[in-house]
This record gives C-alpha cells, structure tokens and sequence, in this order.
C-alpha cells in the first residue's frame, strides 16, 4: 500500500492532492487540537493529583495506608485495562452529565480524561518514587509541612519526569482522539478513518497521517527539549 | 549541668512479620549537656543511625522519653514537632540538597519553611553563605559542588533557623580526609563560637578524638560504653571500645614491645592536659640512681586536651623503682606495671 501511494504521489503530486477540500483537513486539525489542549490539561490536572495520592499512600511514604493505596490502585487498574472506544461507550451518561451531550468534540473530552488521567497518575507515581528519599527526610528534618513537601520537594525534584511523563501521556492522547470518531468526535484520526480507509480516499490518508506524525514528533521535540533545560542531575 | 537533650529508656522495635521482629534500641539512656560535642561510635547495624533519629523523631521510638530543650517531643502535635524541628538542625552523610535548586536557595530553603521575610531571609542566607565559605558558589547547583562543598551546604542550611542542637550523621564518611578535616573544623568553629550543641554518629574514631568532648559506645542497639572521649580512649574497658581506639593508636600493652627482653620494670604511664609537656619522668627518675628507656610512646591531643601514653622500661632496685612509681602517682599520673 505504501508503495501504491508512493508511486501515485510521486508520479504527480499536484493532482494526486488536487481533490483534497482543505477546508475539511484545517476544521478537522482544529478538532483535534481542541481534544488534545483540553483532555490533556485536565488530565494533567486530575492526573498529577491522583498520583500525588497514591505515591503518599504507598509503603513507607508520608501518608502510608495499605487499604487506601490498594483501594485506589484497584480503581486506577480497572480504568486503564478498559479499551478506550468501550470506555468512551460505557461512561456515556457521566459525559453528558459533565459537558451537557455525549457526543462531539466535547463529548469526547470526559472519555479522554478518563482513559488518559489514570495512565498519567501511575507514570506521576513512579516519577515521584525516583526522587531520593534522603531530600524528603531533609526537608521533614526541616519541619516543613506534608504539603510544603509535596510542592517543594516532590514535585520539583521529580520534574524532569513529571514532563516526560507528560510528554508520553500527550501522544497517547493523539492517539486516543482518532478513536472519537466513534461518536463524532472528529478530529484527523476520524478523518483518515472515514475517508481516507472506509472511502478509498488515499489522498486524505496521506495528508492526515502526516500532520498527526507531525504534531506527535513535534510533541516529543518539546518534551525532550524541556526535559533537558531543567535536568540538573 | 544543663542537659539539651535527654533520652530515657529508649526502644525501638521494628515488626518485620507478623511474628517477627527486630529490635534496633533497646533501653537507651544518654544525655547532651548544652554546649558540648557528643559522639556516638559503632558499626554499622548498632543503631546508631536509629537512635540519632529518634532526636528529632524521624523514626519514632516505639519506647522512652525524647526531650529536647526541655520538651517532650512524642507528646508535641504535628504542628508544634515542625516547629521543634525548625530549632533542630541535621546534616547527612549523602548531603540530601535539592538538586533542582541552587547552593543560594539550598540554604533559603528551611528559611522559606519558617515563613521569613524575604529581605531577612536574603540578608541570612549571605551571611550563611560566608560562614561556610561559600559566597561564590552560590549561584551553582549542587552536582556542580564537590563533595566537602555539598557537606558546607548543608551546614549552612542546618544553621539557617538558629538551632540549638545540630544532628551529624555520619556527616563525614563519604568525604576523604583531608575533606573531613575542614568539615570537622568548620563543625567545631560552629560549637565555639555559636554555642551550637552537638550530636553525631560516626563509626571513625578520629572523628570522635578530633571534636568530640564524649563519646558512647554502641554495640547491637546498646551503649555499653560512654565517658569523656579521653576516659574512654585511654581506658577502653569493652572489646568493640578497644577495636575503635585501636584504629586510631598503637595497642599498648606488654605485647607492644614485641621480642624484646625486658631487663627492668615496665610500666605504662598516662599524662594528661599541661602536664603532658613538662619533664616529669626524667625529674622523677633523676632523684634516684636508676635509668629508664622508653620503648613506645605518642604524645597527642583529643580535640584540645594535650595527652601522653609512655611504656617505660625503669632499671634500678626494686625500692628505687617502687619509689618511681609511687612518686610518678602522686604528681599525678597514672602508672601502671606490666
């Protein structure tokens, strides 16, 4: 297939496009930015607090509660083994309860928070258990409070994971919103679905494929390029 | 004399299993005058690390009475232990800074916990900064630091609320000597001068003989021995007191001399303070017709106290050199035969 649409691409580019409605490509590219902008800062929201709380309960951190961490930990494990396109299904009324429909953009939002919060706060918890335990002693030698702890030391120290953390959870977003399209979210994803695989329409593959490569690579470069500038290791 | 810290019957059990479990402390008993440098010296596992701990409950003791500056602190609520905790500075052997933060905000770090203003707390974080004799480096990061750089900032930061006690521990074994000796300096410049009371853990010896005005002993969650570091030193009545001070001095007993036929009288002598640097062997031996030869000796200080140790080989007749040893005693010394 790949080497089909070389051919055709290569052969003549210009009427190999010709036929796109660009319209459609920019309204979709705007859909799924929309999706990603708003899932992916709740999600960071939602996210970086659930996994706050679950590293503080787990085994010797300052709020160790075995009943809670595995209460939460269960909770978590059962969001992330859901596939998507049936958690987006299942959680449909809550949707409409939050955002107003369940269907669209916005009715894709909630969903995408939901799948997306859960693997953000496992990666939030692992992050935070690679900063020293020595600092966190320090710091409560100090007599700093739990919470001067978690934003002073935790979440500064762990930064540099928290943003590649970050970073991970944004591409696996992208990818999320391509599966929206099951209920209208739109986006590239659902573009290249509709048209691009059920239509035939080679041409609108190619476009959407790339710019979604795009925005991914260009998602990764930031995350890299932060990570770098505060890695004081 | 006005204890600073004061522990009572300290345990420390850790449950390891339903059924099992390890005991780290048990029935600890130690007091910090205000003012003095106190070491604490054992192996590793002797529960030193545990019971520095217990000072400012980062391990809590599952038994006994912690008071610090005259408050019991398993009583205090978790807001009043953060205040005690402000007044209690700690250093560590791995440094624990930020590493996210510059040498400069390392040390503003517990002022910003004690919510002081920020011209105050610019003002102390400089003058912290020329204490340890850092100003330069402040605006570094600490993996740019080398390891004695990293120990000065974490002084700095340990000094930064005024405590009233400073918690060391093992604040020098990832250090090389001569990186241990500034610590060790700076640390006692800070006792003199700041009147900040000490407590640390080590297990070097000449850590304890370089700062140290007493020291105890531990061995499996026990003090089986405590005194002034002279006493100890000089005196070391347990086996593990013994290995200590013998890594840091020649064993001196009969075995000392080795192969030598011992024609006289040997005798160990002990000196100490001032009286390390006057003549009074070869005074006392003078008075008689008898010689003496020293077989093995060292002249030295613990911390600022000036200390001699001489095995002496007196010849003469058994009344000359009773009269030796009798003569020696009264001005003072302690004389042993061997």
């Amino acid at each position: 297939m790949i080497e089909k649409i070389m051919i055709i691409a290569w052969a003549n580019p210009f009427s190999f496009f010709a036929e796109i409605r660009w319209e459609d490509i920019f309204k979709a590219s705007n859909e799924t930015m929309y999706m990603l902008v708003f899932s992916l800062l709740f999600t960071i929201l939602l996210g970086l607090l659930l996994g706050i709380v679950l590293f503080l309960f787990s085994e010797g951190q300052l709020l160790q509660n075995r009943v809670l961490y595995s209460i939460l930990s269960v909770i978590v494990n059962v969001l992330r083994s859901v596939p998507f396109v049936i958690l987006m299904i299942l959680i449909m009324p809550v949707t409409k309860m939050l955002v107003g429909t369940s269907i669209g953009v916005k009715g894709a939002i909630p969903p995408l928070v939901v799948a997306a919060a859960p693997f953000f706060a496992r990666l939030v918890e692992s992050s935070l258990r690679e900063v020293d335990r020595g600092v966190i002693e320090a710091a409560t030698a100090m007599g700093a409070s739990r919470g001067m702890i978690v934003l002073h030391v935790l979440l500064r120290e762990a930064r540099t994971g928290l943003i590649a953390a970050i970073t991970i959870t944004a591409v696996t977003l992208v990818s999320y919103t391509a599966m929206s399209g099951v209920i209208g979210g739109g986006g590239l994803g659902d573009l290249a679905l509709r048209f691009g695989y059920q239509r035939f329409r080679l041409d609108v593959m190619v476009v959407t494929v790339a710019l979604l490569l795009i925005l991914v690579q260009l998602l990764q470069m930031v995350g890299d390029m932060l990570v770098r500038t505060f890695s004081r290791r | 004399m006005f204890s600073l810290i004061d522990l009572i019957d300290i345990e420390k059990v850790y449950q390891t299993g339903k059924k099992s479990s390890f005991i780290a402390l048990r029935g600890i008993n130690l007091k910090v005058d205000k003012g003095e440098i106190f070491g604490v010296i054992g192996r590793s596992g002797a529960g030193k690390s545990t019971l520095l701990r217990s000072v400012n409950l980062l391990e809590r003791p599952t038994g006994g009475t912690v008071i610090v500056g005259g408050d019991k602190l398993m009583a205090l609520g978790e807001k009043q232990l953060q205040e005690k905790r402000k007044r209690i500075g700690m250093i560590f052997q791995h440094f624990n800074l930020l590493t996210t933060v510059t040498v400069r905000d390392n040390i503003a770090f517990p002022l910003r916990i004690a919510k002081i203003s920020t011209n105050q707390m610019k003002a102390r974080v400089d003058e912290l900064l020329e204490l340890v004799g850092l100003t330069e480096y402040q605006h570094h990061y600490p993996k740019q630091l080398s390891g004695g750089q990293k120990q000065r900032v974490g002084i700095a930061r340990a000094l930064a609320n005024d405590p009233e006690v400073l918690l060391c521990d093992e604040a020098t074994s990832a250090l090389d000597p001569q990186t241990t000796e500034g610590i060790l300096t700076l640390l006692r410049e800070i006792n003199r001068k700041m009147g900040i009371t000490i407590l640390l853990i080590t297990h070097e010896m000449g850590v304890i003989r370089s700062v140290c005005d007493r020291v105890a002993v531990m061995d499996h969650g026990q003090i089986v021995e405590s005194g002034t570091v002279l006493d100890v030193f000089l005196h070391p009545k347990n086996k593990i007191t013994r290995e200590f001070v013998s890594e840091v001095s020649d064993t001196f007993g009969s075995e000392a001399v080795g192969a030598y036929q011992v024609k006289g009288q040997m005798v160990r002598i002990h000196f100490r303070g001032d009286q390390t640097y006057e003549p009074v062997l070869y005074e006392t031996v003078r008075r008689t017709n008898a010689t003496f030869a020293i077989l093995q000796g060292t002249v030295s200080k613990m911390k600022d106290v000036p200390y001699g140790q001489l095995i002496v080989e007196l010849r003469g007749s058994d009344a000359e050199v009773n009269r030796i040893v009798e003569e020696l005693g009264e001005q003072g010394l302690e004389v042993s035969r061997l």
